[in-house]
């Protein structure tokens, strides 16, 4: 390497550097504002009192408690399951029961998210793949359709439920959210785009069928979509309060965790004691969300399909 | 195409950035007259393509019966018949099956429903006294009709015959085509239809559920609603102890009229700045999210950065908390009291003297809840927008970039003409759900500042109508936030909501096709392979 070589090669080191730095700050930076309120939504729920402007409890030592600090505690845990305790009769009252809720949209996240993702991934495929006449009106049909404020039609869908006997139970959510699975195709279906037709017709003079070239061949290299959609739509029963408190009406056994929770610190009396266990709640909830999130996180995160596709 | 025509055009070629942009502009102002001409011109010839596929259904029709056998002509009472009796039992029966169906709901339900359809009803509930066991009487209601049934059942009858003709058509067509093939010794049976199953119908097999969700749970809704807009179903007909009845035109009459619930211009006043707030909202709610998941998830992909997996699991991991949870959270912490954390911390520091009304303050606008809205929604999207981006992102060949580089390149130019025209043609309809989403987004609204601050009026110099005052509209309300609060506050006016529900359909469909019919990720789907 000559004199001039180093002199470039130096610089270009330096520039390196200085771009990493930038490039970690601007990361940590990141990280700080989104973990934030998270941290501060664990920090809440383990206070021993409903108190917003503590963003650190105190250690629960002696001189703490006794000096009305807010300290650390599990006990709005406890109250989650076992019931907010009377001051008088020192028993735990349950008035609802967080367990049931928790089931529930366990029960209709896993059922609905297994069905969603297999029609959301077969609709892309159709309107990726597939060329038939309807593929462009129904494209657009549907693109328009979501344009339509989705809540103005809750109350006729309560209606259309009852009709066919499915109203106020977890099955009815499910059907809502399974009859909504053409409406996410844009995602899978940009990425089915973007695999080269010329596999479909390598498998095809093989003497595949459709199915077969599905499930076969463009499957295997969709992992990562595939792992999106389940996720995305395993999240989203966890979260959506409208839908379902609209369904579930008053029957707190068909509740899901998010109609329950919010119910908690609206309608309760003594809301504000409440907070602290609904921070808990959200806390909980997040738990299989998280363990699924962390579990999967080499499909999503590692690449698409890298080189195997585009070769 | 009109991309590569204005680059070999010397006079686009010779101007500057800003005269670029402008002659751009200009170039798609004075191309419309040009479009509108070609559109106007391929009317006729539309017109006549479906005028002739119309001439075709019919001349079918018309051969079914003059050239069909008994089995054939047998199909056009009995469904299926046909294809029952050539070797199609299976395709006959579900032929068969959904006229029985049809038949059934038509008797039991659909047939009363339509009849009565005209007038939504006549008598909807008796008050009768009955005793009971202490021989104390009590008064009781029998419900008779309900207007909101009755619709409902017409609208599911109007489908079903929809479907039952499209059928019926399908199902003669098929019979006389299987009559004429046998003539020359052609037979289909119920195995070649189980192997179209997962071969040739493969898209009616993939879309059939997908499409009966969306028609029964979407579609129906939908139709129902704009319907609904035609009537007066408010606080003061509720069913089924009320009826309610078709009112045409009034309820559009109410947003824009002087009289009704307009009372003087507070209404359309209200009306246009809300609209103006949701699209502004949608725009900056969809692109910030966009280009701000984009960017971090092009930083994290950067080679020789550590931890990749870290960074990008710090804010997935946001994801895992339930939204409404989050969004409740940040509402809290960005409170208007002293207590609420971002206000204690910034008058602990001493840069406030007093709270700040973060989501409430009415000043310029609502401008501050505004961006504070806008920010944290972007803090809520982000994660997102950042998980479809990274492996997005890495499927963008290599080689594009190599050879850009040896080019000489640079970064921003590599991401201008690489990086930005491939994410925009895979996520192009995607990035449009997104920005429809954001102006139908309840939750962010709702959940962050309910919609508030209220709007003011000038009490002294208007009327202010109950439709503002009772559902409570505030400066930073969506049109759907505030249709939401017409619908569950006290004196619900589901009318009223409808018309605004149907307002912003319209306005968002106009835009989106426009966009859509024009996106290169529609128009050139398999570019990109």
């Amino acid at each position: 390497m000559n004199r001039e070589g180093k002199t470039h090669y130096r610089s270009h080191k330096r520039k390196i550097i200085t771009r990493n730095v930038l490039v970690y700050t601007l990361l940590v930076i990141v990280s700080i504002i989104w973990l934030v309120p998270f941290f501060y939504l664990v920090m809440q729920s383990l206070t021993s009192a409903y108190n917003p402007s503590v963003i650190i409890p105190a250690l629960p030592t002696e001189d703490n408690i006794n000096a009305g600090k807010v300290v650390f505690s599990f006990d709005n845990y406890i109250t989650l399951f076992a019931g907010m305790m009377n001051k008088t009769s020192g028993e735990r009252e349950l008035v609802y029961d967080f367990k049931v809720w928790y089931l529930n949209t366990l029960i209709i996240a896993a059922i609905s998210s297994i069905i969603e993702t297999v029609l959301v991934l077969g609709t892309s495929y159709a309107f990726s793949r597939l060329r038939f006449k309807a593929r462009k009106p129904l494209m657009k049909l549907i693109l328009v359709l979501g344009m339509f404020p989705g809540f103005l039609s809750m109350i006729i869908i309560y209606f259309i439920l009852k009709l066919i006997g499915m109203e106020g139970n977890i099955f009815s959510l499910i059907f809502i959210y399974v009859a909504g699975s053409a409406m996410q195709y844009y995602i899978a279906k940009g990425f089915f785009d973007t695999i080269p037709k010329s596999l479909d017709e390598a498998a095809m003079i093989d003497g595949a069928n459709k199915n077969t070239i599905f499930f076969k061949v463009i499957m295997p290299l969709s992992k990562p979509i595939v792992v999106y959609t389940f996720l995305i739509t395993f999240t989203a029963p966890w979260g959506d309060f409208m839908m379902a408190s609209f369904l579930a009406a008053g029957d707190s056994t068909a509740w899901t965790v998010a109609v329950g929770l919010r119910t908690m610190i609206t309608t309760l009396t003594d809301q504000q004691k409440y907070f602290p266990v609904f921070w808990a709640g959200g806390v909980v909830t997040s738990i299989p969300i998280m363990i699924l999130f962390f579990w999967l996180q080499k499909y999503y995160v590692e690449g698409i399909t890298g080189g195997a596709v585009k070769g | 195409m009109a991309q590569e025509t204005m680059q070999n055009n010397l006079e686009y070629l010779s101007l500057n950035k800003l005269g670029r942009i402008g002659y751009k502009i200009s170039h798609f102002f004075t191309g419309i007259p040009k479009k509108a001409n070609k559109k106007i011109h391929d009317v006729p010839i539309k017109v006549r393509k479906k005028g002739l596929a119309f001439n075709n259904i019919f001349r079918t029709l018309i051969r079914a019966f003059a050239r069909g056998d008994f089995k054939t002509r047998l199909s056009f009472i009995l469904m299926g018949f046909g294809l029952v009796t050539r070797h199609q039992v299976i395709r006959g029966a579900l032929y068969f099956l959904y006229e029985a169906f049809f038949i059934l709901f038509m008797v039991l339900i659909g047939g009363n429903a339509l009849s009565m359809l005209p007038t939504l009803g006549s008598l909807s509930s008796v008050w009768f006294t009955v005793y009971d066991k202490d021989g104390l009487d009590i008064q009781q209601p029998a419900y008779f009709d309900n207007s909101f049934t009755i619709l409902l059942y017409s609208i599911l009858a109007f489908v079903f015959i929809g479907i039952l003709i499209f059928l019926w058509y399908n199902q003669i067509r098929d019979s006389i085509n299987l009559q004429e093939r046998s003539y020359i010794g052609k037979y289909a049976s119920d195995k070649q239809t189980l192997k179209n199953v997962l071969d040739k119908s493969y898209d009616k097999t993939l879309l059939f559920i997908p499409i009966g969700g969306l028609t029964i749970f979407t579609i129906i809704p939908i139709v129902m609603m704009i319907v609904i807009a035609f009537t007066n179903y408010d606080y003061f007909h509720i069913s089924p102890s009320k009826l309610f009845d078709w009112v045409g035109f009034y309820n559009l009459g109410q947003v824009f009229s002087s009289t009704g619930a307009g009372q003087g211009t507070a209404f359309l006043r209200v009306f246009i700045q809300v609209l103006l707030w949701t699209i502004i909202w949608a725009f900056f709610a969809t692109f910030s999210n966009y280009f701000l998941g984009m960017i971090i998830a092009m930083i994290i992909n950067i080679k020789g950065i550590k931890l990749k997996k870290l960074w990008r699991t710090v804010l997935i991991s946001t994801i895992a908390v339930p939204q409404f949870i989050s969004l409740m959270l940040i509402s809290f912490m960005f409170g208007n009291s002293s207590f609420a954390p971002i206000n204690a911390i910034l008058m602990n520091l001493g840069w406030t003297e007093s709270p700040i009304a973060w989501l409430s303050d009415s000043a310029f606008n609502a401008l501050l809840p505004k961006v504070v809205i806008i920010l944290v929604n972007t803090w809520v999207g982000v994660p997102y927008t950042m998980l479809i981006c990274t492996g997005l992102l890495m499927n963008i060949p290599e080689d594009l970039y190599e050879s850009a580089r040896i080019d000489g390149a640079s970064p921003a130019k590599m991401y201008m003409k690489i990086t930005l025209p491939y994410m925009l043609f895979v996520t192009g309809p995607y990035l449009l759900s997104q920005f429809i989403g954001n102006i139908n987004n309840f939750n962010v609204i709702y959940l962050l500042s309910s919609g508030g601050p209220a709007f003011i009026y000038d009490t002294a110099h208007e009327t202010v109508p109950a439709a503002l005052t009772t559902s409570g509209v505030g400066q930073t309300d969506l049109l759907i936030t505030w249709i939401y609060k017409l619908t569950t506050n006290q004196y619900y006016d589901y009318g009223l909501a409808s018309v605004l529900g149907i307002l912003v359909f319209v306005l968002v469909a106009f835009f989106s096709l426009l966009f859509y019919n024009n996106s290169n990720s529609v128009n050139n789907e398999e570019e990109f392979q």
